[in-house]
């Protein structure tokens, strides 16, 4: 095993990139180093779509659901509820309003206080679940309506806590693009900085090959093709490993729903396989770039 | 096919070479002598284009050098075989590989029949396999010979092509520069080793260069 990953980590180009002399451990480290950028860059690229997914989510179920919670004296309660139904069913944009039943408080409650809630002892407010439409109604109009008909009632329609919500999911999802082009930065630094200690080392090199009559287009295609080879193979490693770990990330279920399901569902596990290209991407123009300007610097 | 008019070199506000105003021929043989440090080596390079003329004009095969592109001086190399004194190979590839290489860059076929008869008239047949760290100073110089040729170039340039190895090697190399002239190449020689000069003469009609005082002297120079 060990021989096969360094004999695949020494990869000797065409037989024209054979005059470029092997560079050893720097080879190495090459493919290592964007092994490990594809690796970071799988993870950004989940990150980036969960938090895109849950933003998405938070923006349209949250948006359309809101709470109209009734606290009142006992003898008054019904009649308020009562009242409050009536307002919210010619409220337009109101889609649905329905009582909540005792087993749904009761869930909504579990997690705080456990399955066995006496919730016969407790005193808990009337919570009407309501639905809007996709116009949406007018808060505002709809909390004055409640004020004058159920005085007890309280109109609680998310907002306070899903825009910051909202607002985090889409900065997250930022950071990860913004990740993803930090990476893509430092795999194309990485790469120059090897490609030019490179073409230093090999300096007599490139002057017998420009003795004999080389160009340098000639020259500087066996480093960009090498260098584009280990930028390319490191990122296929980097992102098969990245993938798999991914995958054996906890369900959205045993992390307990919050996380969503960080990674990558349905079509999106095609996504990850744009980076190993992405990176040979990278590697092929920093090389270029930086095998030009040294040919030019040389003679 | 190389011409000098009026062509100068220096270099940090220094002059090394001036004045020179002359005209290597088609199939013609050169020596050019002068003391260490006269200028042998930037007169050569001017030849194959490694350095530029700084005055006047320098023109190989009819092009001024100073108008050419990069690549232009890379087919430039490919008509002018070039033999260092410190011959310079590829130490991860063996010696045919290395005679080769103007070959593979150039993205001619390689043939390894031909490439077998070269490495046989320069006596390196049973080193084709080996790497340049373990030829001697005298196989070394064969083989750049072996390397300068394989593209059948029309000049040949050799830098003190016999300064590192014995009065026995000398003579062999410069049989094989000789026979090289005979079939039409021009040959351009830079040496101090005036015996050699007067081996040639013996055998070819060769013509002498001195470079002495930043100028060149054309033949009838004291040798």
């Amino acid at each position: 095993m060990k021989s096969f990953l360094l004999s695949f980590l020494n990869f000797n180009e065409s037989a024209s990139g054979r005059v470029v002399p092997p560079s050893g451990f720097t080879a190495q480290l090459t493919v290592i180093t964007a092994a490990a950028m594809g690796f970071l860059a799988v993870f950004a690229l989940a990150l980036s779509m969960a938090t895109g997914r849950l933003a998405d989510r938070w923006g349209t179920e949250l948006a359309r659901g809101s709470t109209v919670r009734i606290s009142a004296p006992a003898d008054q309660i019904e009649a308020q509820t009562e009242a409050a139904l009536k307002v919210l069913e010619t409220t337009p944009g109101v889609a649905e309003a329905r009582l909540l039943t005792a087993e749904e408080e009761t869930a909504l409650l579990e997690p705080w206080f456990g399955p066995d809630l006496p919730l016969d002892t407790l005193t808990l407010p009337v919570l009407i679940d309501v639905q809007e439409t996709s116009d949406g109604f007018d808060a505002e109009g709809l909390r004055l309506r409640l004020a004058g008909e159920a005085p007890g009632a309280v109109l609680d329609d998310h907002t306070r806590w899903r825009r910051p919500l909202v607002r985090a999911a889409e900065r997250l999802r930022l950071l990860g693009v913004v990740s993803l082009l930090l990476i893509a930065g430092v795999t194309g630094g990485m790469i120059t900085l090897a490609a030019n200690a490179a073409l230093a080392a090999t300096a007599q090199v490139i002057r017998t090959l420009r003795l004999v009559g080389a160009t340098d287009r000639f020259i500087a295609s066996a480093f960009v093709r090498r260098f584009t080879f280990r930028g390319f193979s490191g990122a296929v490693i980097g992102t098969v490993f990245g993938m798999i770990a991914v995958a054996l990330l906890p369900s959205a279920d045993e992390a307990g729903g919050f996380l969503t399901g960080l990674g990558f569902s349905g079509m999106q596990w095609l996504w990850p396989l744009l980076i190993p290209v992405l990176a040979a991407l990278v590697a092929f123009v920093a090389t270029r770039v930086a095998a030009t300007q040294t040919l030019r610097r040389l003679m | 096919m190389i011409e000098f008019h009026d062509a100068g070199y220096g270099y940090g506000g220094r002059e090394l070479l001036t004045e020179m105003s002359l005209t290597l021929a088609p199939g013609s043989f050169h020596f050019l002598t002068g003391p260490s440090g006269a200028g042998k080596t930037t007169f050569l390079k001017l030849c194959y284009r490694e350095l530029e003329a700084t005055a006047g004009r320098v023109s190989i095969f009819g092009e001024d050098t100073r108008q050419m592109e990069r690549d232009e001086v890379a087919e430039l190399r490919r008509r002018i075989g070039v033999v260092h004194q410190d011959c310079q190979f590829l130490d991860h590839l063996n010696l045919a590989d290395n005679v080769a290489l103007p070959l593979s860059v150039s993205g001619r076929e390689r043939d390894d029949r031909d490439l077998d008869d070269l490495l046989n008239w320069v006596g390196l047949s049973d080193q084709a396999k080996a790497r340049p760290p373990e030829l001697s100073g005298g196989e070394r110089q064969r083989a750049a010979l072996a390397r300068a040729v394989i593209m059948s170039p029309e000049i040949i340039l050799a830098d003190e092509p016999t300064g590192n190895v014995d009065w026995e090697m000398s003579l062999r190399l410069l049989q094989l520069l000789i026979e090289l002239n005979r079939m039409g190449k021009t040959v351009v020689i830079a040496t101090h080793d005036l015996h050699l000069i007067r081996q040639a003469k013996a055998q070819v009609q060769a013509r002498v260069l001195r470079i002495s005082n930043r100028r060149i002297q054309q033949s009838g120079a004291d040798l």
